[in-house]
C-alpha cells in the first residue's frame, strides 16, 4: 500500500463568505502542472468521491457531499474528462482522512485521476484542502487549500467546488471554467403587478443566480419593468433597462454596495434608452435609443460621457452586442426588409450582414478562439438559436424547434449558451453547450427572461 | 377694425368656455390611396367652413370631472390596431385617430401617453423596436392633425404588456396597438 505524501504548493487561496465569490489570490504555481492523463487520444478518466469530513458536525458532512456533487457537476459540463459516474465512486469506501486515502481501488476502476478532498473547521474558519492525484504514478497534479468564513458553507460548500473546478479546468485543460459566473435575468416570479392604464399589469425585476442556477436571488425591487440585464466585466454592476420612471431607461446598479444606480444615458420622454451592452473593457456601453426620431445604435462612455452614434438609417437598428476585441459590434437591423443581424465596425463603417433567417435578433458575440455570433432566428411558429461561424460564414441550428428559444448569450468561454425558451410552458431560462447538448433548465418559477452571463 | 377683431376674440373666448368647439375633420375620402409604408398617412383636408357642433348635454362634462385613473379605466380614446409586423396606419386607425384628435381638441389641457405594444411573435427585443415605431405613427398622425407635440407622449413596452394573453391570431390581433393613456388633464 502506498501512502499519499503532501506538499501544498499553493495554500493561500481563499474562500469568503458564500455571498462573494472568493478572491484567488494571483500567484504561479511552483511546480510545472502535471495533467492526469496518459492518453492523448481520450479524455482523462477523473474520479470526484465524497470529500473527507474531518470532524462529525452535521453541516461538515452535509458539505462533503455537496462539495464533491458540485464539482461534479461542474467538471462534466465542460466535458473536458470522462466522469467516473457517481454509482461506482460510491463502491469505494470513504477513508477517515487524506493520509489514509490509497490510489489502488481507482487504479482498478480505470481512473486516470481522484481527487481528494477534506473538509475541516478550524481556528481560521472553514479550510477545505483538495488534492488531484495522478493515478498511474501516485504524483500530486494539483494540491490546493481555501480558507473561508464559518458561514461558507451555508449553501452547502458550492462556493469551494466551483473554485476548484475553475482550477482544475485551468491547470488541466488550459481553459477558462465558468463555475463561479452567475447569470442574471428578469422575472415576474413573485407575482407583483402594478396599476396599469385598462388592468393590473405583471411587474418584472431581475435576478441573478449562479450559472447551474443555485443560489437564486432577487437584484431589482421595483413596481415597474425591469428587463435586459447585462453585467458588467468586473461582475459589479448590472446594467439594464427599467420603465421606472414611466419612459425606458439604462440603469447602473451595483450588485455589492448599496451605492445609488445612476443612469448614463439620461433618457427622458423624448430620449429613451434601451439593451445596454457593455464594451469587453467594462469603459463603455452600446445601447439603443430613439433620441433622434427612430431607433439607433449609441455608444456612450459608461459615466456618460462621449456619446457616438453608430448607426444612421431610417430603418429600425436594435440589440447592439460587442465583439471580443470591442472594435465592431453585432445588432439587429430591419433595413432589408425583416429584422437580420449584422456586424460594423464602432466607427459606423464596414457594415456586413451575417443572417440570412426568416428573422433574426439578439447577437451574442464569443470570444476567442471560438469568436462566433449566436443569435435567434424565426423557426417553424418560433425562433430556434443558430451560431454563425465567421470560417464557413454559414450557421448552424443549437437548440431542437421545441417552443421558441430565444435571447441567446454566450457563456464567458463561448463553449455554453443562455437562453430563454417556452418549451415546458412559461418562459424559463436554459443553458446549453455550443454543440446543442446538455440541454439543463435553470429557473422553474414564474416567467424568466433575457439571460445574460457574466464574464 | 382692430376693434372688431378684439370683439370677435372675446366673444369666441366667452362662448368657448360653455361650449368648447370640437374640430371634426372630414373623414377619409374613399379611394385615398393608402399610405406608403412606414411614412404618416396624409391628414384629411382642413376644413373650410366649421361645422356646427351639436349642443352639449346640460350639466357637468363626466370627463372633466372625473380623475385621471377613472378615465382610463373607462377611456374615451379608442386604441389603434396593427396588421403583423407592421407600424402602418390603415384607414380603420385613421379615422380612430380623428376621434381621439377630436377629443384632444375637446380637451386642451390633456397630455396623453401613447403605449406601444406587439404581440408575442417577433423576439422581445426587436418589438421593443417594433412598439416605438407603431406609438410614433400614432403620434405623428395626431400631430398632422393639429395635435401639439408636447401633449403627445409615446413609450414602446413591446410585447411585455399583452392585453389578451391567449397564442391565438384573436389575442395577438388585440396586442398590436397603440393604446393611449390620459396621463395629466
Amino acid at each position: 500500500m502506498k501512502l499519499l505524501t503532501f506538499a501544498f504548493i499553493a495554500s493561500s487561496v481563499l474562500a469568503v463568505a458564500a455571498q462573494n465569490p472568493p478572491t484567488q489570490q494571483s500567484q504561479q504555481p511552483a511546480e510545472i502542472a502535471t495533467r492526469i492523463g496518459v492518453d492523448p487520444g481520450r479524455p482523462p478518466r477523473l474520479a470526484i468521491p465524497e470529500f473527507i469530513p474531518l470532524s462529525k458536525d452535521a453541516d461538515l458532512l452535509s458539505a462533503a457531499r455537496t462539495i464533491a456533487d458540485v464539482l461534479f457537476d461542474d467538471m462534466a459540463f465542460e466535458k473536458e474528462f470522462y466522469m467516473i459516474p457517481k454509482d461506482i465512486l460510491r463502491t469505494v469506501p470513504r477513508p477517515n482522512s487524506a493520509e489514509e486515502a490509497t490510489l489502488d481501488r481507482w487504479k482498478e476502476l480505470g481512473a486516470d485521476g481522484v481527487v481528494i478532498g477534506t473538509v475541516q473547521k478550524t481556528t481560521e474558519g472553514i479550510v477545505v484542502e483538495v488534492r488531484l492525484m495522478r493515478v498511474v504514478n501516485g504524483a500530486m497534479s494539483l494540491g490546493k487549500k481555501y480558507t473561508g468564513s464559518p458561514k461558507s458553507i451555508v449553501d452547502g460548500g458550492r462556493t469551494f467546488a466551483h473554485s476548484i473546478a475553475d482550477e482544475i479546468h485551468k491547470q488541466q485543460a488550459n481553459i477558462r471554467g465558468v463555475a463561479r459566473t452567475k447569470l442574471a435575468f428578469s422575472s415576474d416570479r413573485d407575482g407583483i403587478r402594478m396599476k396599469g392604464p385598462v388592468g393590473d399589469r405583471d411587474v418584472s425585476n431581475i435576478y441573478m443566480s449562479d450559472y447551474d442556477g443555485a443560489n437564486q436571488t432577487r437584484v431589482t425591487v421595483n413596481r415597474s419593468i425591469d428587463i435586459a440585464p447585462a453585467w458588467s466585466p468586473d461582475g459589479e454592476l448590472l446594467a439594464y433597462t427599467s420603465y421606472r420612471t414611466g419612459y425606458p431607461d439604462i440603469i447602473l446598479q451595483s450588485i455589492r454596495t448599496m451605492r445609488p444606480p445612476s443612469n448614463p444615458a439620461h433618457g427622458s420622454m423624448d430620449n429613451q434608452n434601451f439593451l445596454p451592452a457593455w464594451s469587453p473593457d467594462g469603459s463603455k456601453l452600446a445601447f439603443m435609443s430613439n433620441r433622434d426620431g427612430n431607433m439607433e445604435i449609441y455608444i456612450i462612455n459608461r459615466d456618460g460621457t462621449n456619446l457616438r452614434r453608430v448607426t444612421n438609417h431610417p430603418a429600425a437598428d436594435a440589440t447592439p452586442t460587442w465583439s471580443p476585441t470591442g472594435q465592431q459590434l453585432a445588432f439587429t437591423s430591419d433595413r432589408g426588409g425583416r429584422e437580420q443581424v449584422y456586424i460594423v465596425n464602432i466607427d459606423g463603417t464596414g457594415l456586413d450582414r451575417i443572417s440570412t433567417e426568416g428573422k433574426a435578433d439578439r447577437a451574442t458575440w464569443s470570444s476567442a478562439p471560438l469568436n462566433e455570433i449566436a443569435y435567434a432566428a424565426q423557426s417553424g411558429g418560433g425562433y430556434d438559436i443558430k451560431i454563425f461561424s465567421f470560417s464557413t460564414r454559414e450557421s448552424r441550428t443549437v437548440t431542437d424547434g421545441i417552443g421558441t428559444n430565444e435571447s441567446p448569450a454566450f457563456a464567458p468561454n463561448g463553449r455554453h449558451i443562455a437562453f430563454w425558451s417556452d418549451r415546458s410552458g412559461r418562459p424559463q431560462i436554459y443553458t446549453i453547450a455550443r454543440d446543442g447538448t446538455d440541454l439543463r433548465q435553470i429557473t422553474k418559477s414564474g416567467s424568466n427572461r433575457y439571460p445574460n452571463w457574466s464574464q | 377694425m382692430p376693434v372688431v377683431l378684439l370683439t370677435m376674440a372675446f366673444t369666441f373666448g366667452a362662448c368657448a368656455k360653455s361650449k368648447p368647439p370640437v374640430a371634426r375633420p372630414l373623414p377619409p375620402q374613399p379611394g385615398d390611396p393608402p399610405a406608403a409604408g412606414g411614412s404618416v398617412p396624409r391628414p384629411p383636408e382642413p376644413v373650410a367652413e366649421p361645422i356646427s357642433v351639436p349642443p352639449e348635454p346640460r350639466g357637468e362634462d363626466p370627463l372633466k370631472v372625473s380623475d385621471i385613473d377613472k378615465i382610463n379605466q373607462n377611456s374615451p380614446f379608442q386604441p389603434v390596431f396593427f396588421a403583423y409586423d407592421s407600424s402602418e396606419i390603415e384607414t380603420e386607425g385613421q379615422q380612430v385617430l380623428q376621434a381621439n384628435a377630436a377629443i384632444l381638441k375637446k380637451y386642451p389641457e390633456w397630455v396623453i401617453t401613447i403605449e406601444g405594444h406587439s404581440d408575442e411573435r417577433g423576439t422581445a427585443e426587436y418589438n421593443l423596436a417594433l412598439g416605438n415605431r407603431r406609438a410614433a405613427a400614432a403620434k405623428a398622425y395626431l400631430i398632422s392633425l393639429g395635435i401639439p407635440a408636447d401633449r403627445l407622449r409615446t413609450v414602446s413596452y413591446g410585447k411585455e404588456f399583452p392585453f389578451d394573453p391567449t397564442h391565438t391570431e384573436s389575442g395577438w390581433s388585440k396586442n398590436r396597438r397603440a393604446h393611449f393613456v390620459l396621463t395629466s388633464k
